[in-house]
């Protein structure tokens, strides 16, 4: 198995993602098998090329510094599962 | 404990925030005017819903150039934006768009002037990347709101090298980039509304200790007090933690300004892990030579480059020089107000003194405040041309900082125009002889210390209007004629 | 001949010469969506009213003479991960279940300005994640041409309401095959255009670099007027490219004699259905009969497609993924202690499965320590793929390849081995990764009369070759009029 319970409960925890006790070693399995796969490329040298982060070579897309009119509050608001006072509202949030 | 401290060296490295003064947020056309209701700056792109895209203001690029340029960096050829990973509700799309690897700037350097000494602190790098949003605690319903008018603004990051020693060298550093910043109208440096922030990373060790000790950082301070305050309170908590055989862990802290105490911000159960990769949605961008020159040809003049003029053309001091031209605003005011009255010592001598610190004291810049730079030259005419004594002049000064009247105004309305008539002064004189025997005899015996009663007594008389000089001299003849 | 059966070409003819009506268009293609979409489960949502609304505005203005458009009063479906102001948006994800976008992506901004009638949104895999459309929170769509099977994935409900006359042609988005396989499943035309062509403002991302949005058809006619209205510069997509406008409809050229066609012998070895690889080698058998010439051609690199893809698409979805977050929109979990448990209740309980396998395995192929022998390593060996499409290209126009190794699976056979799921998208993940036009076309039957699609593959930009090669096949074939008994 290449990833272990720990890592699962690291990951999943980075993920924001709850995972059951009972679940962990389902997910290390799976995704275990997944990794094996992917893993095949491991064994090919790459040392001399360049990664693809971009399939398209344009660079130096900008925009111009004009301002355009923003959207109406509660257009922005209107999907929010709470609201207060012109704002989303969340319970207490602890630093 | 106090000479404990003395055995510790401290190495401090900044992460300095500016806010660019662009129109419009980093990734999209909403403005980013500060102080509306809140969620009124916003659209689908800077509130991350789903299906939108960035596109880069190129405003952004240049700001950060000018920067990196006015700082002795190199800039980058070629330089990409990433995404750094993590939750936060004032994070709309739970990445911060920043950059890693491979910043716009480099390898720069800013000079500061401490205690008289000049000293090179290294800048490592500058980066652009989007500010989050503001979360504003409600104490009446408890709970927390989320306002996204902050969110993507543009923001550099002026990392230092871990070159400062001490929370004076830091200050004078922040004010050195709060200076340049200024002067290019990158920034507006509006502190207190979060414009421009550091986060302060310590450590301390003892001197000829071969390695650093552990650091800590504290985050978001946005004023000088506070930036001094947090940094004198680290140096000592960490001193005494080690002193008492304690360990520092390297930790994110906080520094509660009102209480003057700084604290652990709860420890994340897991280390941070950012998952920085290069954001798929954004172009690299290429500077080319020719770019980068004509930004650099079209740079106005740096703090650095006035001090050294004012040192010569109006012979201030290097102190003098550097504190009023480390402001853009000051400087100019004080180009302005030479310009008018043709003494740039007692400008100087204003600007440093009564006027600092009064706009310290009431916590306004220079140009905010009542007396124009024509309101302190014509004040400074009046004492030039004797029709004040600088005893009065710092009344009317006094009066002028609350009303914005100009000094003529206010010195013909409280007619304190000074009495320079010999016969007049001497008749004051020879009345305050008469009435102080005791004195006149110390005097007679040797106590030089007794003119100083009798010119107090004369002034006194007169209201303050004696031209000071004029009494002395007319004292002293007194006097003479009596032994 | 039912209204709904036709093609937009001929529809559209109807409409402007006033034979018939766009509301009796409209009519038409909302009975037979009465009449089957229970059965097919194509559809999330019905967008009927605002249809209605728009069909009588396009009918006034082409009364009074005006341009209604290449599309004017064509009814078209749009897959739920693309925006459509004041419409739901749901991804196929409880978390979206009630997000309404404010804002209209630039395809729908394009296909309106054009005439087009959004008739619906389809339903797809969670977040675009699937061959099969199995993991959508709403519904199984079915395969319109047996209902005991799937129709493919993600884009299933596009794939089957154009295959099932529920709509002319439909929008749907390719990331690793997304838009070719449930094309070839349920035997309409689909493309990927090449990365860039189109805008991608507006599509939910899955895999930013990889995400491209495509259209269904019901044949290569349709295709290249589908093109013709999405293709284009966008300034709100850093990604979208600025080329000059090409009429796509003037390469419906049948002939082929001047294309030299490649064919990855090596890479067809394996795995590949024996019925699905008779289709494939009678299709180029009949390209080779119109005069196409054919050659082998060797993709090394080809092979390491998959692997590569799984991590690049999974560890971009964890990011793109991660505004989901129960906060600003979206589900969000009734009961939570703090911060931490309502992000986590809020996307264990938002997403599904295969949704959260794929959050997780990104998230760690991007974790510190991992970073360099996954994600890099996988960036790099993209790479090696697109340099090996490039060399390939300097000898041939095209590559036809089959779209899937198999005809479509029966609904529920591949859900507990995701590996074997992934493997559906072997032909078609490499063109994602390169970043190529790609397009399937029904070329055959496999013995239960299931689909099988043929696919060809471009260098950057070709898309009109490819417009050639399959028109071509198209109008010496009867395949593409045959359609499911539903
Ligand atoms: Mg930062
Ligand atoms: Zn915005």
């Amino acid at each position: 198995m290449s990833i272990s319970r720990e890592e699962i409960k690291h990951i999943a925890n980075l993920s924001r993602i709850n995972v059951e006790d009972n679940m962990v070693d389902k997910y290390a399995e799976t995704l275990s098998n997944i990794v094996d796969m992917a893993n095949e490329i491991s064994k090919l040298n790459t040392d001399d090329v360049k990664p693809t982060a971009h399939i398209l070579e344009n660079v130096n897309v900008f925009r111009k510094d004009e301002v355009k009119p923003s959207y109406s509050r509660d257009r922005i608001l209107e999907n929010a599962p709470t609201k207060e006072s012109g704002c989303i509202s969340l319970p207490k949030v602890v630093e | 404990m106090e000479d404990k401290l003395k055995e510790y060296e401290v190495i401090i490295g900044l992460e300095v925030h500016a806010e660019l003064a662009t129109k419009t947020k980093i990734y999209c056309n909403c403005s980013t005017e500060f102080g509306s209701d809140p969620n009124t700056h916003c659209c689908p792109i800077c509130t991350g819903m789903p299906g939108v895209l960035p596109v880069l203001n190129e405003k952004v690029v240049e700001f950060a150039v000018k920067m990196g340029l006015a700082t002795n960096c190199e800039i980058a050829k070629f330089s990409k934006q990433d995404r750094k990973n993590y939750f936060y509700p004032d994070l709309p799309k739970a990445y911060q768009t920043s950059q890693y690897d491979l910043p716009l700037c480099n390898n720069g350097h800013v000079d500061i002037l401490v205690n008289g000494e000049h000293k090179k602190i290294g800048i490592t790098r500058i980066h652009i990347e989007e500010d989050a949003g503001k979360l504003i605690h409600d104490e009446f319903t408890g709970s927390t709101l989320v306002d996204m008018n902050r969110c993507a603004v543009p923001l550099i990051e002026i990392v230092s090298e871990p070159d400062i020693r001490s929370a004076a060298e830091a200050i004078e550093y922040m004010q050195t980039l709060k200076g340049i910043l200024e002067y290019l109208e990158v920034c507006d440096c509006k502190m207190q509304e979060g414009s421009l922030r550091c986060d302060v990373n310590l450590s301390v060790r003892k001197y000829g200790a071969p390695k650093f000790g552990t650091r800590t950082e504290t985050k978001n301070l946005n004023s000088f007090k506070s930036i001094q305050r947090s940094i004198e309170f680290e140096i000592r908590r960490q001193i005494e933690e080690i002193e008492n055989g304690g360990t520092i862990y390297q930790e994110t802290r906080r520094f509660d300004d009102s209480k003057g105490i700084g604290y652990a911000m709860r420890t994340k159960e897991d280390a941070h892990d950012y998952r920085y990769f290069e954001e798929p949605d954004l172009a690299p961008i290429v500077l080319s030579e020719e770019y980068v020159k004509n930004i650099k040809n079209n740079l106005p003049e740096m703090p650095n480059a006035r001090k050294t003029r004012y040192m010569k053309q109006y012979m201030l001091s290097e102190y003098d020089a550097s504190q009023i031209t480390n402001s853009k605003i000051l400087a100019n005011y004080f180009d302005n107000t030479v310009s008018l009255c043709d003494n740039p010592k007692a400008v100087t001598n204003w600007i440093m003194s009564d006027f600092s610190k009064m706009l310290n004291e009431s916590g306004i810049e220079i140009n905010q405040s009542k007396i124009t730079e024509s309101n302190l030259a014509n004040l400074i005419k009046l004492i030039d041309t004797n029709v004040i004594s600088s005893a009065m002049a710092k009344k009317v000064f006094i009066e002028m900082f609350e009303t914005g009247k100009d000094a003529k105004e206010i010195v013909e309305e409280k007619g304190l125009v000074q009495i320079t008539d010999e016969s007049a002064i001497l008749k004051i004189v020879e009345q305050v002889v008469n009435e102080n025997d005791q004195s006149v005899s110390d005097y007679l015996a040797g106590k030089d210390k007794a003119i100083g009663f009798l010119v107090g007594q004369i002034m006194k008389l007169s209201k303050g209007k004696a031209n000071p000089k004029t009494v002395n001299e007319l004292l002293i003849k007194v006097l003479e004629n009596k032994k | 001949m039912e209204l709904y059966s036709l093609t937009i070409h001929e529809i559209s003819d109807k409409i402007k010469s006033k034979e018939v009506t766009i509301r009796e268009v409209l009519d038409s293609i909302y009975s037979r969506i009465d009449d089957i979409e229970t059965k097919v489960n194509a559809y999330i949502n019905l967008t009927k009213e605002y249809a209605y609304i728009r069909a009588d505005k396009l009918q006034k203005k082409l009364n009074d003479g005006e341009d209604i458009g290449i599309l004017g009063g064509v009814p078209i479906a749009i897959k739920d991960n693309i925006c459509i102001k004041d419409v739901k948006t749901t991804c196929g994800s409880k978390m979206l279940e009630n997000f309404v976008s404010p804002y209209d992506a630039t395809v729908i901004e394009r296909l309106e300005s054009l005439g087009a009638i959004i008739i619906g949104k389809t339903n797809m895999d969670e977040f675009a994640m699937g061959s099969s459309t199995e993991s959508s929170y709403f519904k199984k769509t079915v395969n319109p041409w047996d209902i005991t099977k799937v129709p493919g994935g993600s884009s299933g409900g596009s794939a089957a309401s154009v295959s099932s006359d529920m709509a002319f042609a439909s929008l749907g988005s390719d990331t690793g095959g997304s838009i070719r396989q449930p094309a070839s499943y349920c035997s309409t035309v689909g493309m990927k255009p090449t990365y860039g062509l189109v805008s991608r403002f507006g599509l939910v991302a899955f895999a930013s670099s990889l995400d491209q949005i495509g259209p269904f058809t019901k044949d290569v006619t349709d295709m290249a007027i589908m093109l013709n209205s999405i293709v284009g510069h966008d300034d709100k997509d850093t990604t979208s490219v600025n080329l000059n406008k090409i009429d796509y409809t003037k390469y419906l050229i049948n002939d082929v004699k001047d294309i030299t066609i490649g064919v990855p012998i090596e890479f067809l070895k394996e795995g590949l259905n024996p019925e699905v690889k008779k289709a494939f080698d009678s299709s180029i058998d009949k390209l080779v009969e119109h005069g196409a010439k054919v050659i082998d051609v060797n993709l090394d690199y080809i092979k390491y497609s998959l692997a590569t893809y799984y991590i690049i698409a999974t560890a971009e979805a964890s990011s793109n993924l991660g505004r989901y977050d129960g906060i600003k929109y979206g589900y969000r979990t009734d009961k939570f202690e703090d911060l931490l448990d309502l992000y986590k209740k809020s996307r264990t309980e938002g997403f599904g499965e295969e949704v959260k396998r794929r959050i997780m395995l990104g998230t760690y192929v991007l974790s510190s320590g991992y970073y360099d022998a996954y994600y890099k390593k996988a960036q790099k060996v993209r790479t090696l793929i697109i340099n090996d499409f490039k060399r390939v290209f300097e000898s041939c126009d095209i590559i036809a390849i089959p779209t899937a190794p198999n005809t479509a699976f029966k609904i529920g056979a591949k859900t507990t081995n995701p590996l074997e799921m992934y493997l559906e998208d072997i032909y078609t993940v490499p063109v994602n990764m390169a970043g190529l036009p790609g397009i399937s076309i029904p070329c055959g039957f496999d013995s239960n009369n299931m689909p099988i699609g043929l696919q060809f593959i471009a260098s950057a930009f070709e898309e009109k070759k490819l417009l050639q090669a399959a028109y071509t096949f198209e109008q010496n074939t009867e395949f593409h009029k045959m359609k499911p008994n539903i």
